[in-house]
């Protein structure tokens, strides 16, 4: 498992990042590291807040499912209580020096599935590690041993678990993507049927982070890849899933992107129509 | 129309070498082994390059143009730009033997590691039968040249000398194509987490991206060899049904 440097024998530079590539590399990774950085950051930020989540009827993705809210406290832009889950009785236990946000909950079940997403994992072992930073271009943390993801990296191999909890919030998504065409709830409830920006702007969320989950390489194999005889001649849903996963999974680079882009702009969308920064157009008037 | 260009080739041997110069006469439609060949006509007589098919399908004339691992023989001359000086190298990963050729020797010795196809018995009727649609995904696999550019590529290979534990992943493909056969009846699962290595990939792509034959290696053979491979020995509740269930 030991590993040494190579002597160069062929002209190839062997410096930091030394590379005879004449092409711009390095802006793939340094647009990972802005924008995974700048998706952190704002996550972390909008998940402090605890407030401003709620627009009736949209519920931003960073606070859903709402497992508990805290009705006491009469958070400007927060869920009625209904919403939640436990309803509106903050756990007692909760540690005093967090804010009471019902995003500390639940962020941690998708943040996990896509920091061990296998196409993420690519994107940050080359931005973040520089393992390496670009193909033919010399690994920035050269020095180290590298023992790939055979010792505290192991961990990824429990992708799969998190693709589980990944999996569950999708139907969660889906459901307050079907809200958001009801202002003041469903219709046996009172509410009204309309449509604004924000229920598009929840239904494209819910089916890019959809084609995302469904297209993840966890997903493909326990449908069915792990199996060698897929049909066995016979016309099986095993197969046919697998096939159609696969087309998700072909894209999965694609769904990564536009759906981390767009669940964020969802919360900022809903953050500021909550806030009456933006108006939302809608037929509800 | 011909024009005029500067090309730098490296030139040595294992005891050392430089980059020589050589300024030529490139005709539209050329390919960079062209222009080698051109260079060995009238300038070089001695350069040394390995190639066989021209066409793309032997794998023979793998080295890095620009600082990428190609074909030679299917870089066409007008994907650079006009003017570009274009800098020629040996592949990295492998052992120098003189100017454009490396010794690959070492990917025919992971190659003879890998245990052949083992048949699964035969049915009743005395006939072995596979389906079209379950040898699909394994088919992509034997669209391989073996230019080895995956191999040169692979940062585990290249820069960090990871040779003794990683086998590299023209031979993790090879091991998908036997492991995923519907009729192939070995247990290759032990061999490719510990003999193999396939826990050192760490998935970064480059194979894919250099493939000539444009095969999803880390896709459609890595990754899915790395899922098998986790629910034998990581899932701990596939673990967990097997200390019950008794079975493998």
């Amino acid at each position: 498992m030991a590993t040494r440097d190579l002597p160069a024998l062929g002209g190839h530079p062997e410096g930091f990042a030394g590379s005879m590539r004449t092409d711009r590399w390095w802006i793939e990774p340094v647009l990972t590291v802005l924008v995974l950085g700048a998706f952190g950051v704002y996550a972390t930020w909008a998940a402090f807040q605890g407030n401003h989540y709620y627009a009736d009827p949209y519920l931003s993705p960073f606070y859903s499912p709402l497992i508990f809210v805290d009705s006491a406290a009469a958070v400007p832009g927060g869920a009625p209580e209904h919403h939640a889950w436990f309803g509106g009785h903050w756990p007692a236990w909760w540690p005093a020096f967090l804010p009471h946000s019902p995003a500390f909950f639940i962020l941690a079940f998708p943040g996990a599935f896509r920091f061990t997403c296998y196409y993420y994992r690519k994107a940050y072992y080359r931005a973040f590690t520089g393992s390496p930073p670009g193909c033919a271009v010399v690994p920035t943390a050269k020095s180290r041993r590298y023992k790939g993801e055979t010792a505290w990296l192991l961990f990824q191999n429990l992708h799969r678990y998190a693709m589980f909890f990944a999996v569950l919030f999708i139907p969660i998504l889906g459901y307050d993507a079907l809200l958001s065409f009801w202002k003041g709830g469903l219709p046996w409830d009172g509410g009204q049927f309309g449509i604004g920006v924000g229920s598009l702007v929840l239904t494209i969320n819910v089916i890019l982070l959809g084609g995302y989950t469904f297209g993840c390489h966890s997903f493909r194999h326990l449908i069915g890849g792990k199996d060698d005889c897929m049909s066995c001649g016979k016309a099986t849903m095993r197969l046919k899933l697998w096939k159609r996963v696969t087309i998700l999974n072909m894209k999965h680079q694609n769904f990564a992107w536009f759906s981390l882009f767009w669940v964020g702009f969802t919360d900022v969308y809903v953050r500021l129509v909550s806030q009456g920064i933006w108006t939302d157009l809608n037929t509800w008037g | 129309m011909s024009e005029q260009r500067t090309f730098r080739v490296w030139r040595g041997d294992k005891d050392g070498g430089e980059f020589a110069t050589y300024e030529t006469k490139v005709d539209p439609g050329m390919v960079v082994l062209d222009v080698i060949h051109r260079i060995q006509a009238e300038q070089a007589n001695d350069l040394a390059v390995r190639w066989n098919c021209k066409a793309g399908k032997c794998g023979s004339c793998s080295m890095e143009i620009n600082g990428k691992p190609r074909l030679s023989c299917m870089t066409r001359m007008n994907v650079f730009a006009p003017g570009e000086t274009i800098t020629l190298q040996p592949v990295k990963t492998f052992p120098l033997i003189r100017d454009l050729v490396t010794d690959v020797s070492w990917n025919y010795e992971q190659n003879q590691r890998v245990r052949p196809f083992k048949p699964k018995p035969r049915g009743a009727d005395g006939k072995m039968r596979m389906y079209q649609e379950d040898v699909d995904r394994v088919q992509e696999f034997r669209k391989c040249i073996e230019c080895y550019l995956c191999q040169n590529v692979c940062h585990v290979l290249r820069d960090r000398d990871g040779k003794a534990a990683f086998t590299g992943p023209r031979f993790l493909l090879r091991l998908a194509s036997l492991e995923m056969h519907p009729l192939d009846d070995d247990d290759r699962i032990p061999e490719i987490k510990d003999e193999f290595g396939s826990g050192m990939c760490n998935i970064t792509k480059c194979c894919t991206d250099v493939c000539p034959e444009h095969i999803k290696i880390t896709d459609n053979a890595i990754i899915p060899l790395k899922e098998r491979v986790v629910d034998r020995y990581y899932d701990p509740l596939k673990k967990l049904f097997r200390v019950f269930t008794g079975s493998k």
